[in-house]
């Protein structure tokens, strides 16, 4: 009978812990999305009111050149930036060793991840200035004329790019190191007995033993770079300032499209849209990796 | 004398060329923000500047500076607060209680932590219109408070703690929340910890949710009160450059005291935000 007692006095105890973050994440988080699902099926007026107007925004969505371009602006990015991966193994390994000054490049490796995003573009902005920017100063030493980075179509989404892998390399190299460090060292014993060098040892132990933390941080990675926002906001602008950039169109990405329509032309109910389609396009993104993930990773 | 092998010396070499690539931005910031726009604009560009510290002084001009750093260290304080009370509350009875619907609510949990936050934004942000919460610090801090992470972060924490102790404590009639007080938070202050840094300088760099609900500059924290400045005062560089850094120091300055904790919390649970 007491046993029994216990047993209520402690679910109603577990419940009261909850209950404070249950309530809030409810309200905030859980409510919302379903909320976010039906705004995609309606159209919003001036004043903020809205009605049902079925699939409208997204054939609207469809035949939206601006959509078009904003995902294959993102994808690309996405795309471009898994270069960080081998670049962070690579570097992982040289540091997985005892040695002076580990601490030190780990540290500086990792500065640009928390430094604050909106700095981090006002610099990249700076270096990439096409008159007195240091990259074209450096360039220039080398004969070559750099075009203006930011402001040419061509060259805006690479630009992006670089500072995208700048700032994620420290990360998943803090993540790759912590991998290596799993690996049992009778491996590399036994490897070194039979006559391996570094490099053997590096392409047959860790790169497969490490395929499992690939595999998470190109899942992490790829639904990170789906979301970038903060540089294009900095990097761009948004509205009709950003408009008069000749590269915005390569520069517009998802969630920057999503900003610029829910809070500047409050087309609330299309920008409900366009981030559901951007929720598919993650979780059709992370079911094949999963699914992929047979062919290459190893799970010991 | 040893003499370093040809192999470290390679090895090094490539490392220092790495690092330096990676802080030759940071050093660029710094150079820039102590030269006077006319210096900043000469080519070749100079890299030991005349030093214009008054950069500093008219960040200070352009933007409410001291205000929104105000902002900037309520916002993540009382969110850090706020998420490490209240998840470790439900991470606790999620690694240690046991009640009915215990594996359905948490499965609802994850789910909310897999939607890209975009998706919380528009209904957010027409609950803070209604309660006239726009343009207030409120605004700010109160959606922070509730995090799907934390509980999924501090409950693996809780569960590879071990029983022991908690066993001792139920015996001698310590309730649930005694043992949570005084035994569970202190053995999983590492924990704690790694989600308060985590918590903190995700805060501090938020810049999407400030700019949704914030367009008045005193309500404003740091990142977006930046961003306003660009396009604005588009050519004005070195004072740009000061401000950035300002901004970003102090969560700079926490990452490398607190850089163990950090790296453990990421290390742990692969995720930055």
């Amino acid at each position: 009978m007491t046993r029994r007692r216990d047993r209520i006095t402690e679910a109603l105890w577990a419940y009261a812990f909850i209950a404070p973050l249950a309530l809030g994440l409810g309200v905030f988080y859980l409510w919302p999305v379903l909320q976010t699902a039906y705004f995609s099926f309606t159209e919003w007026g001036a004043f903020g009111g809205h009605e049902w107007s079925g699939t409208d925004n997204y054939v609207r969505l469809a035949h939206d050149p601006e959509v078009g371009r904003a995902l294959v602006n993102t994808i690309s990015y996405t795309v471009l930036g898994l270069v960080s991966i081998p670049l962070a193994v690579v570097f992982a390994a040289l540091l997985n060793r005892r040695m002076r000054g580990v601490g030190v490049y780990r540290t500086l490796f990792f500065l640009p991840v928390v430094t604050m995003p909106v700095a981090v573009a006002m610099v990249w902005r700076w270096l990439y200035n096409g008159d007195y920017g240091l990259i074209n100063y450096v360039l220039s030493l080398a004969g070559i004329d750099g075009p203006n980075w930011i402001a040419d179509p061509t060259t805006a989404l690479f630009a992006l790019v670089v500072i995208g892998v700048w700032s994620s390399l420290g990360y998943n190299l803090i993540i790759f190191l912590a991998g290596m460090q799993a690996i049992p060292a009778e491996y590399y014993e036994a490897a070194a007995l039979d006559g391996a060098g570094p490099v053997r040892q590096f392409l047959r132990i860790t790169v497969p033993l490490l395929s499992p933390t690939a595999f998470f941080v190109s899942v992490v990675s790829v639904i990170g770079s789906l979301q970038l926002f903060d540089l294009v906001f900095v990097i761009a602008g948004s509205g009709a300032s950003a408009r008069a950039n000749p590269a915005y169109p390569r520069l517009q990405t998802v969630v920057a499209l999503f900003y610029d329509r829910a809070f500047v032309t409050n087309d609330r109910g299309y920008a409900a849209a366009v981030v559901m389609v951007l929720l598919l396009i993650i979780a059709a993104l992370t079911l094949t990796q999963f699914r992929l993930q047979r062919r290459w990773v190893h799970y010991a | 004398m040893r003499r370093p092998s040809p192999s470290r010396v390679l090895l090094h070499t490539v490392l220092v060329a790495a690092s330096l690539a990676m802080v030759a931005p940071f050093l660029w910031q710094i150079v820039t923000s102590l030269k006077s726009l006319s210096e900043a604009t000469t080519v070749p560009p100079t890299l030991l500047p005349e030093g214009r510290w008054e950069n500093y002084g008219r960040v200070f001009d352009l933007l409410p500076f001291g205000t929104q750093f105000r902002n900037t260290v309520i916002v993540a304080l009382a969110r850090t607060a706020g998420q490490v009370l209240l998840c470790s509350l439900a991470a606790y009875a999620f690694a240690r209680l046991r009640f009915p619907g215990r594996g359905v609510l948490f499965g609802v949990l994850l789910s909310v932590l897999m939607v890209p936050p975009q998706l919380f934004i528009i209904p957010q942000y027409q609950i803070m219109s209604s309660l006239g919460w726009l343009n207030s610090l409120q605004a700010l801090i109160v959606p922070g408070l509730f995090s799907a992470f934390g509980v999924f972060l501090l409950r693996q924490f809780f569960l590879g703690l071990p029983l022991e102790l908690e066993e001792a404590a139920r015996l001698d009639g310590a309730g649930p929340v005694r043992i949570y007080w005084s035994i569970m938070l202190p053995l999983a202050r590492p924990g704690l910890l790694a989600l308060a840094v985590l918590v903190l300088i995700w805060s501090w760099n938020d810049l999407f949710w400030p700019l949704v609900v914030n367009s008045d500059p005193d309500t404003m924290p740091l990142s977006a009160g930046l961003a306003s400045l660009q396009g604005q005062f588009q050519t004005d560089y070195p004072v740009l450059m000061a401000g950035s850094l300002l901004a970003s120091l102090p969560v700079i300055a926490v990452f490398v005291f607190l850089q163990r904790q950090f790296i453990q919390g990421i290390a742990q649970t692969g995720i930055k935000g």
